[in-house]
């Protein structure tokens, strides 16, 4: 079935977010109304909420996935900030992937941080698609103990 | 009549075998093989005109880029005020009167450098500017009555128009003789780059009141730059980029002269700012109609009798969308297209992007190479020989008329619903540019539309490029900055011209004195943005998605 993993019979819950003062929302909207072609339970958190906002959120609708968005050269603060929060409330779990505008090196140091993907423009919907589904499955067994 | 169906059944179709491909453009818009007279319905003088004479469907100036080219203006603007100062002089030092400015995040959002919501983001995409003060640092020893300044400024532009004429007065430069445009248009930013800080009827109060303000006191100043740019990159057509921008500049025609100004006073300052985008033939049309467009409504709508009233001048952005990560370098070759599209659609001033704007900032190679292609274009090719060298074109002029069509659907769909504010505010017009933007990528996903080293000729390893990387220190360097003003200043006259702009706002008074009274007596920019978030309240927009 689409928008679940193997066959654990689930819907990947993903909240999509840009968590910074940034309006520029082409990107997130389109991939909100992706994930959710493709079967997922989207949230979308709406204009400029805080890092800590995001992490609420994502602990109170408790999110597999939170995906964070951002063209305004703030990824390097405000993506492990979410992150941060993420840990303080206890969500170690909630996997984080982002994109953007990401210089390489920064790819690199995200990545390092556990924020994967970081995808630039024009990375087509269906590799970001894939890669939510498996930080969704790694979410999953990490919930189940398996890993 | 030469027949094109008779064509078809005997020429064509035996050639392709009966097997008929539809294309469609960015507008959605059919397009045939062939396009011929009789497809074109043109009256010379009502539809195109000579160029300098309406309806300027083929250029706004009798001589066009023979008398002088267009402007090559390329935007720029980055950290500390300092570091601004420093790039500006040596622009000055090159010959350029011209100066673009870019603000950071924070700045566009209302917010001072030692805003919690700031962190990350001073001096990231544009120069932070939290007072006066700074606004001091960035003109020192640049004369106001010399130069001319093109701030991309929005929500807070009544802050920042107040900042310039503070610092032009001690210059010695009065306000009348300030020169320079502030974008300040508030409509787009609901529609599209969303950086608001009140709701519209607010935001449109404040710009009425910066349009009579102006009108009366700043003869020079644009006060408004009704721009397309960033709702097409927010994923709109052409044709709802044309629409919904001249549906704004309607609108705030409209409000001029709700508001008593004559329109003939203050429409001649209005300006415009397009995106040029790949589809090349798109987009000269979309720049001609949107020109033929503005000219017939001013006049005949609006009721303008001088013809500058009905001149739709432009500048133009090459599309910022159409860069790719992969294989950045092709980028070069996408924006020198774009660029040939706003030159045929005779553009007034041109930014070129750099190829590697979808990794990073640019770098200053990359920089020079977008300057060099407007270069190239203006001297190497013969662009600039021959006015509007497509008019008459059977399918430029058949795609002109069709765009025209196609906008007046969507003034009428606004108007149904009470006009822009409305449309904006129900979430039609944003939901209108993200189907557009989702029905785009599906056809990118599809493969039906093709980006060369995205989904076609793309390559497993990348070559990697150099980015411009950067160390900031902005962020700590402009925090100190309003410690130390907010340390000297007089902290009884900040509260009393903060009332005093508390009073203009609730009320129904021009609010402009009020606010150059608030920054003269150095009211850092989040205090003052904050009087209009305590009397109007913030904005949230209706569900998109």
């Amino acid at each position: 079935m689409e928008g679940t993993y193997d066959n654990m019979n689930r819907r990947i819950r993903v909240l999509v977010a840009k968590p910074a003062l940034d309006g520029h929302d082409r990107g997130v909207l389109m991939l909100a109304k992706a994930l959710r072609d493709a079967g997922m339970e989207v949230l979308y958190a709406g204009l400029l909420p805080t890092p800590e906002m995001v992490a609420k959120i994502a602990v109170d609708e408790d999110v597999d996935v939170v995906a964070l968005s951002l063209h305004n050269s703030a990824h390097m603060t405000a993506f492990p900030e979410v992150k941060k929060w993420l840990e303080k409330l206890g969500a170690k779990d909630i996997q984080i992937v982002g994109g953007g505008i990401i210089p390489p090196e920064d790819r690199e140091k995200l990545e390092a941080m556990g924020i994967t993907g970081n995808y630039g423009p024009g990375t087509p919907l269906n590799v970001i698609i894939d890669h939510i589904k498996k930080a969704a499955k790694k979410k999953w067994e990490m919930e189940s103990g398996s890993v | 009549m030469p027949d094109e169906k008779r064509w078809r059944r005997e020429t064509l179709d035996p050639w392709i075998k009966g097997k008929r491909e539809e294309r469609i453009n960015s507008s959605d818009i059919k397009l045939k093989e062939i396009y011929g007279p009789w497809d074109v319905n043109i009256n010379y003088d009502e539809d195109l005109g000579f160029p300098g004479e309406y309806p300027f469907t083929r250029g706004i100036y009798p001589d066009m880029y023979r008398g002088r080219l267009w402007t090559m203006r390329m935007f720029s603007g980055f950290g500390t005020p300092e570091d601004t100062n420093k790039r500006l002089k040596l622009l000055l030092s090159h010959g350029e009167t011209g100066l673009s400015i870019a603000f950071d995040m924070p700045t566009l959002y209302g917010y001072n450098a030692d805003s919690e919501r700031a962190h990350g983001e001073v001096g990231k995409c544009g120069v932070n500017v939290s007072s006066l003060r700074d606004m001091e640092i960035i003109f020192r020893d640049i004369p106001l009555d010399k130069v001319s300044t093109s701030m991309t400024i929005n929500a807070p532009a009544n802050i920042l128009t107040a900042m310039y004429i503070i610092v032009g007065e001690k210059q010695g430069v009065p306000m009348e003789k300030l020169s320079g445009t502030v974008q300040a248009d508030i409509l787009k930013e609901y529609i599209a780059q969303k950086e608001w800080l009140y709701p519209p009827e607010a935001h449109m109060r404040i710009i009425r009141d910066m349009m009579v303000f102006s009108t009366k006191n700043m003869p020079k100043w644009n006060y408004i730059s009704i721009s397309g740019y960033h709702i097409r990159e927010a994923g709109a057509s052409a044709v709802q980029e044309m629409a919904f921008t001249l549906a704004d500049g309607f609108q705030y025609v409209k409000l001029g002269m709700e508001n008593g100004l004559d329109v003939d006073s203050f429409a001649p300052r209005l300006s415009f700012f397009f995106n040029s985008s790949i589809n090349f033939f798109e987009e000269i049309a979309k720049f001609r109609a949107a020109r033929r467009i503005w000219a017939r409504e001013m006049k005949e709508t609006y009721g303008a009798k001088n013809p500058r009233s009905m001149m739709l001048r432009f500048h133009t952005q090459t599309s910022g969308y159409t860069l790719t990560w992969q294989q950045p370098l092709n980028n070069i070759v996408r924006t020198a297209v774009e660029a040939m599209a706003a030159i045929i659609g005779g553009t007034q001033s041109l930014h070129t992007n750099s190829y590697d704007e979808a990794w990073a900032l640019p770098s200053e190679q990359a920089v020079e190479v977008a300057l060099r292609t407007q270069q190239i274009l203006a001297y190497e090719t013969g662009i600039a020989d021959v006015i509007d060298p497509l008019g008459g074109s059977y399918y430029i002029e058949y795609l002109t008329d069709k765009m025209e069509e196609e906008a007046y659907k969507y003034f009428r769909t606004i108007d149904s619903m009470g006009g822009v504010v409305n449309a904006i505010k129900n979430g039609y017009i944003q939901r209108e540019i993200a189907a557009t933007s989702y029905a785009h990528q599906r056809r990118i996903e599809s493969g039906e539309v093709k980006v060369v080293g995205v989904n076609a000729f793309a390559k497993e390893n990348e070559s990697p490029i150099n980015v411009l990387k950067i160390d900031y220190t902005a962020e700590e360097n402009q925090i100190r900055r309003i410690r130390e003003i907010k340390a000297i200043r007089d902290e009884e006259k900040v509260r009393k011209s903060l009332d005093k702009l508390r009073n203009a706002y609730q009320s129904d008074e021009n609010s402009m004195i009020a606010v150059i009274e608030a920054v003269r007596n150095y009211a850092t920019l989040e205090e003052i943005a904050n009087v209009g978030r305590e009397v109007f309240g913030g904005w949230k927009e209706p569900m998109i998605i």
